[in-house]
């Protein structure tokens, strides 16, 4: 089998692929970074030198084998450094969202005991000091960047290239000891611990070890045949698996080089710099990009409007079949090249996605106009299920099999079955160890002989053999009269409008089904430029009559073609309501990765949501909201509450008076 | 007043305050007939967050301008560095190592904000002119180097995504931002902010406040700043002169201003009864 013919290769650690890499590919880029506006470099070999400095630094501080040691900061090498450098020494990296709030990172901390922070700048160094007594283990935190900090006080505070120096000067001191500890390592030892955000409850730390990381990374790469030439910019948030097997799993395996861009805010320009081969955006990031394309086009002269029109047009109609390899016209394959020499070929370019070879999109279901505008304009973008707890890689969807509507077959050594009540069970190579000072849960969500319970439910398509995605399990429920009622469903259904930025549909238990909806300021903000609707702030725009009536045809077209669908075409929205803020993970409305907390939003809003039930037309409410620095306000509004036209289905001729 | 000798202070929160780097002495200007300032004493020291306040017309910005050698006041001395000022133009001033900003932003519209910034580092630049356009040697070298000096302002100043952007395409907040940025690239030892936070919302404003509190520390730079919101003022500032109708009404620590019966009146008003 390959995973001991790894073992034999003694490949099996993050550590020693490092090892590898740094003779192999010894001179060909590992990492880049943006600074000072110029895309610094840093071969394999000198990543490796980095890194061990950086570990023997670790060891000089006191690190022990199988401590905690949590890394908080945005995506830049020194972090990725950092990771390698703590599993080097036998310590385990615990990466943390830079963004969360103090009282998260406390819980987290605690929980894993972690001794060691490595941290960005100023304000991660006052968010640790801020909880550190409620931290009974922490013991020293590395900072990487220096501003503000000078004036602190350094009895437990280091820089990062402090201790890399330190690191150096001590080599010969610690070098044993890190070539034995380095030794140690293999396909059992944990190669990290994340935390997921979770929908529900407190985050569950869930421990992965070398095996998974490295067999998921393998064998993904392997179906995607990856090579050490590509390139991948990695600005999605550490702390998320994803990052960890792309930006580590599959870079170490496969040896290709990460970008870091210069910060949060130059990502887009980053990429178009940087024109990655092998790329993943949750499916948030395809819409925004989306948007702004067409925002600009409404903008464009009339010339460019009706060209892009015109090839948008025929690359709707043959561009993924061309993709997938099918049979194409020899005229139409000629419209094709030259749209691609006009309009294709540019925007792809502008977007920053010129060179994609692969590109894939997950954690949310993506509206199908998406997905195609993506796909025909010859971006190679498909689909794959997955979560932490499976290292990633579930379900992938194989080159040519490419559909909107499915995840697509189980990834390479994953098996997958379905449950009775539709609840999909998987087990693979990547199936993690368990959750961290956890037993409860573990045994809750994997069994004895190693099936995880996703918590999603879906079914095999009949033909195809892709997997399809409902909803989540617990989400799905019933509505009074005992119909299927699947929220995810008609909320994505409603996302797929760009105006549309979030929705909440309720229903579980009840009569008819109801929304909450969050406005995109982005499109509508547009849209009301272009029609002359004056507003000066979020919460006018989200009241504004016009936005409503806008939302609401948006609602009645989502019920038309909900309609169509005898499985649930009762989930119509009867009544719906937009509401004056915006979710926010702040507030505790959403997870860090924007998924939404249904329980929590229905008990925080229970007025507005007894209002969508009991008849009314407007509603007064107060919300409390969390500003970035943790300090609280209050906002008001009062809210229209509007009817939605439905489809009458079947024998039910129920019609919402409008 | 806080215990303070020639050679300095300490803050309360540890920051080394240094001697009197620039003292104004019984300064009076006046404009044909109108008095703008009258009399007006006070030292700026070396390294300190020094503000300037008043209510509407008190005499602040043209203290400033005093300052920056726009004005030139009919009595008084500016000494700096321990050396009397003879009148001065703006830019003779500017050479000596004193930047500002402006209240009402003056930037180069059409321009990218890395060549505003880039303008800044005016005086650093002594190439001449043929070797400029012909883009050889000494102009070559210069350029990196003052293109690098700028690149670590933008970082400091986060804002590297609008490197490439036109001025006249920004929202008013990071406008003031660039204009900071400019000042900061010539390297100045005294910055003079003219109402840094006029007109920006609270979360801008405590960027703001941010970036002077970092540009004092991480460069020890001296500031004097006007600034018309209280609040900021007070957070920010280590000794605050305050001006009523040209006259100075208050001088001290936050605290004392703030107890200041003068100071009070000038702000809440008193009756005229």
């Amino acid at each position: 089998m390959a995973q001991s013919s790894q073992a034999a290769e003694g490949l099996d650690s993050i550590p020693a692929l490092l090892q590898r890499n740094a003779s192999q590919y010894a001179n060909r880029p590992a990492y880049r970074e943006k600074e000072f506006g110029i895309w610094q470099c840093w071969t394999w070999a000198e990543a490796e030198k980095e890194i061990e400095a950086l570990a023997l630094g670790l060891l000089n501080l006191g690190v022990d084998e199988g401590d905690f040691v949590a890394i908080i900061g945005r995506n830049r090498p020194h972090f990725y450094w950092s990771m390698v450098a703590a599993q080097s020494v036998g310590a385990i990296p615990v990466p943390l969202y830079q963004d969360a709030a103090a009282e998260e990172m406390a819980y987290v901390m605690d929980h894993c005991g972690a001794r060691f922070a490595i941290v960005e700048d100023q304000e991660q160094v006052d968010k640790v000091i801020d909880i550190q007594d409620e931290l009974h283990q922490f013991e020293h935190m590395i900072y990487v960047d220096q501003r503000g900090l000078r004036k602190y006080d350094h009895h437990k505070l280091h820089t990062f290239a402090g201790v890399q120096d330190q690191g150096r000067a001590a080599y010969w001191e610690f070098i044993e000891d890190l070539k034995e500890r380095r030794a140690k390592l293999n396909y059992d030892s944990i190669c990290v611990m994340l935390y997921t955000s979770g929908t529900t409850g407190k985050p569950k730390g869930v421990v992965l070890s070398n095996r998974n990381i490295i067999e998921a990374s393998r064998s993904s790469a392997e179906f995607d045949n990856l090579t050490k030439d590509e390139e991948v910019l990695a600005y999605l948030p550490m702390a998320w698996v994803g990052d960890f097997i792309f930006s580590i799993g599959q870079a170490y395996w496969c040896g290709f080089c990460v970008n870091c861009p210069e910060s949060a805010d130059t990502m887009q320009i980053d990429l178009r710099e940087i024109g990655p081969t092998y790329y993943f955006a949750p499916p948030r990031v395809f819409e925004t990009q989306l948007t702004n394309v067409m925002i600009r086009m409404e903008d464009a002269g009339r010339l460019k409007k009706w060209l892009f029109d015109v090839f948008m047009a025929h690359a709707r109609k043959v561009g993924p079949a061309i993709l997938d390899g099918k049979q194409v016209s020899g005229w139409d394959r000629f419209k094709y090249a030259l749209g691609n020499l006009v309009i294709y070929g540019p925007l792809k370019d502008t977007l920053g996605f010129g060179r994609v070879r692969v590109g894939y999109t997950a954690g949310e279901a993506i509206g199908p106009e998406i997905f195609d505008f993506y796909r025909s304009l010859g971006i190679n973008l498909k689909q794959l299920y997955g979560q932490t707890e499976a290292s990633v890689f579930i379900t992938l969807q194989p080159d040519g099999e490419v559909r909107s509507d499915t995840v697509g077959v189980a990834a390479p050594g994953v098996e997958i079955k379905i449950a009775d009540n539709g609840e999909v069970y998987y087990r693979g190579p990547g199936t993690f160890e368990y959750y961290y000072k956890n037993e409860e849960s573990t045994k809750k969500t994997k069994d004895a002989e190693g099936w995880v319970a996703t918590g999603d439910a879906g079914f095999f398509e009949e033909g195809s053999g892709h997997l399809r995605i409902i909803d989540r399990a617990k989400d799905v429920g019933q509505m009074a009269d005992g119909k299927m009622f699947a929220p995810k469903y008609v909320e994505n259904k409603l996302k797929f409008f760009p105006n549309i930025l979030e929705a909440v549909v309720f229903g579980n238990g009840r009569e008819a089904c109801t929304a909450f909806i969050n406005i995109d300021l982005n499109a509508v903000g547009n849209w009301a430029e272009r029609n002359n609707i004056g507003y000066a702030s979020y919460q006018e725009l989200a009241g504004h009559p016009k936005v409503l009536e806008m939302i609401q045809g948006h609602v009645e077209e989502v019920n038309r073609s909900l309609a169509d669908d005898p499985m649930l075409s009762h989930c119509q929205v009867h009544r719906f309501l937009v509401l004056h803020k915006e979710l926010d993970a702040d507030d505790g409305e959403m997870t860090r990765t924007r998924k939404v907390r249904r329980g929590v939003i229905a008990e925080k809003f229970e007025d507005l949501l007894g209002a969508l039930y009991d008849g009314s037309s407007e509603i007064y409410t107060t919300t409390e909201v969390t500003y970035e620095d943790g300090r609280k306000g209050a906002i008001s509004a009062t809210l229209q509450i509007r009817d939605a036209a439905v489809v009458p289905v079947g024998n039910d001729k129920k019609v919402a008076a409008e | 007043m806080k215990d303070m000798d020639a050679d300095g202070y300490t803050t309360a929160d540890g920051r080394r305050i240094g001697s009197v780097v620039m003292e104004m002495k019984n300064i009076t200007l006046r404009f044909g007939g109108v008095v703008a300032i009258k009399d007006i004493s006070f030292d700026i020291r070396e390294g300190e967050i020094r503000a300037i306040i008043g209510p509407n017309g008190a005499g602040k910005s043209s203290m400033l301008n005093v300052i920056s050698g726009f004005y030139n006041p009919q009595e008084g001395e500016v000494w700096y560095k321990g050396q009397k000022r003879p009148p001065m133009k703006p830019y003779q001033v500017a050479r000596q190592g004193i930047a500002r900003t402006f209240q009402n932003i003056a930037l180069f519209d059409g321009m990218s904000v890395l060549d505003n910034i880039m303008t800044g580092r005016i005086r650093q630049m002594n190439a001449g002119l043929l070797a400029q356009a012909i883009w050889k040697g000494k102009a070559e070298a210069e350029e990196t180097e003052n293109r690098e000096a700028v690149e670590k302002i933008i970082d400091f100043l986060e804002i590297q995504h609008i490197r490439k952007t036109p001025v006249g395409r920004l929202p008013y907040g990071l406008k003031k931002r660039v204009e900071l940025a400019r000042a900061l690239a010539a390297e100045p030892s005294i910055l003079l902010l003219d109402e840094p936070m006029a007109g920006m919302n609270v979360e801008e404003k405590e960027d703001m406040s941010r970036f002077i509190l970092d540009v004092n520390d991480e460069f020890g730079t001296t500031i004097a700043l006007i600034e018309h919101d209280m609040g900021v003022v007070m957070d920010l500032s280590d000794r605050v002169v305050v001006m009523d109708y040209g006259k100075k009404i208050g001088d001290g620590t936050p605290d004392e201003v703030r107890s200041n019966q003068a100071v009070i009146d000038a702000y809440l008003g008193v009756a005229h009864d």
